[in-house]
């Protein structure tokens, strides 16, 4: 029931972000990219045979495909595509965890962008809640990038099998709280002026939210921060939790402002990795273009979809990838 | 810091003002990278690495990558941009920059309404995610 409710949630913000900017998204990516593909040169010309025996862009159109399927899932999950993309597409195509991180952090972040501002304007978003909790989230996302580059492969693989199975048990077992009971906001909430209103619209009711336990709930972030640059992932898995569930935010507050948080953290990180050399533009744009077009189709998917099920198939998945991620840094 | 206000159904103005620098930068920098993108793909504008070869690096490590096929790594693309595969880092460096300018942009608000603390906050993020950005912040494996 409540990853349920957690999930109509997250498509209620998502759906109405995608309203504003949907139609104009579709022309965009669909008349770009279809034409990039087809029209292409190389495109037609098959024979034009790279080392591993498909034509070059055998890997970015199923690339594209993929994270298509990809965005309709996350979206229909209820998580971030960068916690998807990053497993998987490290598990299964022949790109390096360098490129397959930095790629992953630049689909979280766009994302995000396009997100942010429509959650910010419809004062779901806190730019007082984000400002103290991203400035440690960065902080340490750049940090974490820096120690993710510097380590051998193998053992980041390993960490991020370790990691994306957590993530698993994380989604199995994390409950949430529509609107949690915050008797008292902390002395430092208290002084940051850490609050907010914000109407819900399925019942016109106005909900008055404060935080609590913010000094634990800022430290929290330090490790968030850090698993983001380290793995690339994003960081929504546990962005919604600390600020939900520890903070005591609401879910809505939570998640959309999880969401504009990543276009902060993932940025720091995103030019750690850009600066070391790990963005190939040929793995980047099929990515978010992808990603992207799923998005949209998802939210339309998911008033028919069976929510739970999905749930369970996206658990399914990076359960599957976090156990190849693992076994592929253990060299079997 | 303020004195004391009653939170607000609408979003404050420097939430506001945040919120419109970063849709303008969203979609300058994605119209960019899908542009550059298009002329490289089209082979309007000739790759660095020819399309053909690209897939002999992305398994590399990115050391290898920059060793093999001879790029510099940090802010040299901007001395390759006459290369179709380069000029897509423009739309990517203006994705990834815009946050800068809206942390920027939000200070004189911050200060204007006395809230000092988050002006503090503000300036900070934007020294820790230029330092981000420069480059200066180099590691290797």
């Amino acid at each position: 029931m409540n990853s349920a409710l957690s999930i109509k949630d997250n498509a209620y913000i998502q759906e109405d972000e995608m309203r504003i900017n949907g139609k104009l998204w579709t022309i965009i990516l669909i008349s770009l990219f279809s034409l990039t593909l087809m029209a292409s040169p190389a495109f037609a010309d098959g024979s034009a045979e790279a080392s591993n025996g498909h034509a070059w862009w055998f890997w970015p159109l199923v690339l594209l495909i993929v994270t298509f399927i990809m965005g309709i899932l996350a979206v229909l999950g209820g998580v971030g595509g960068g916690v998807l993309f990053v497993p998987i597409i490290s598990g299964f195509f022949p790109f390096h965890l360098d490129f397959v991180r930095g790629t992953g952090l630049l689909v979280a972040l766009s994302g995000a962008l396009a997100a942010g501002p429509g959650l910010l304007k419809m004062n779901l978003a806190s730019l007082r809640l984000a400002i103290p909790v991203a400035l440690i989230a960065s902080t340490c996302a750049i940090i974490g990038a820096m120690i993710g580059l510097a380590l051998p492969t193998n053992v980041i693989q390993i960490s991020l099998g370790i990691t994306i199975l957590g993530i698993c048990v994380l989604m199995l077992t994390a409950k949430k709280s529509t609107v949690p009971d915050v008797p008292q906001a902390d002395r430092l909430s208290s002084a940051l002026r850490i609050c907010g209103v914000y109407q819900e619209a399925s019942t016109g009711e106005i909900i008055d939210w404060k935080i609590h336990r913010t000094p634990m709930g800022l430290a929290l972030f330090i490790i968030i921060g850090l698993m983001a640059g380290m793995f690339g992932l994003g960081a929504g898995w546990a962005n919604v939790p600390a600020l939900n569930l520890l903070m005591g935010a609401p879910l809505k507050i939570s998640v959309a402002t999880s969401k504009f948080l990543l276009s902060i953290t993932d940025t720091s990180a995103a030019w750690i990795y850009m600066n070391k050399g790990c963005v190939i533009p040929m793995m980047v744009v099929p990515s978010l273009v992808g990603i992207m077009l799923g998005s949209f189709v998802g939210v339309r998917l998911l008033k028919i979809a069976k929510p739970t099920f999905i749930r369970w198939m996206v658990i399914g998945i990076l359960a599957f990838a976090g156990a190849k991620a693992l076994s592929k840094g253990l060299g079997f | 810091m303020s004195e004391k206000q009653p939170a607000m159904l609408e979003a404050s103005p420097e939430q506001v003002l945040y919120a419109r620098i970063l849709e303008i930068g969203m979609y300058l920098g994605l119209l960019v990278l899908f542009v550059t993108f298009g002329l490289y793909a089209f082979g309007i504008v000739d790759p660095y690495i020819p399309l053909d070869k690209i897939s002999n690096y992305w398994s590399m490590n990115v050391n290898d990558y920059l060793k093999h096929a001879e790029i510099k790594a940090g802010w040299a693309w901007l001395g390759m941009l006459k290369y179709g595969d380069f000029i897509n880092f423009i739309g990517v460096a203006m994705l990834a920059g815009v946050t800068i300018f809206c942390y920027a942009a939000i200070v004189p608000t911050l200060l204007k309404n006395n809230d000092k603390v988050y002006a503090i906050l503000a300036v900070l993020e934007v020294i820790i995610l230029s330092a981000a950005a420069s480059g200066i912040l180099a590691v290797g494996h």
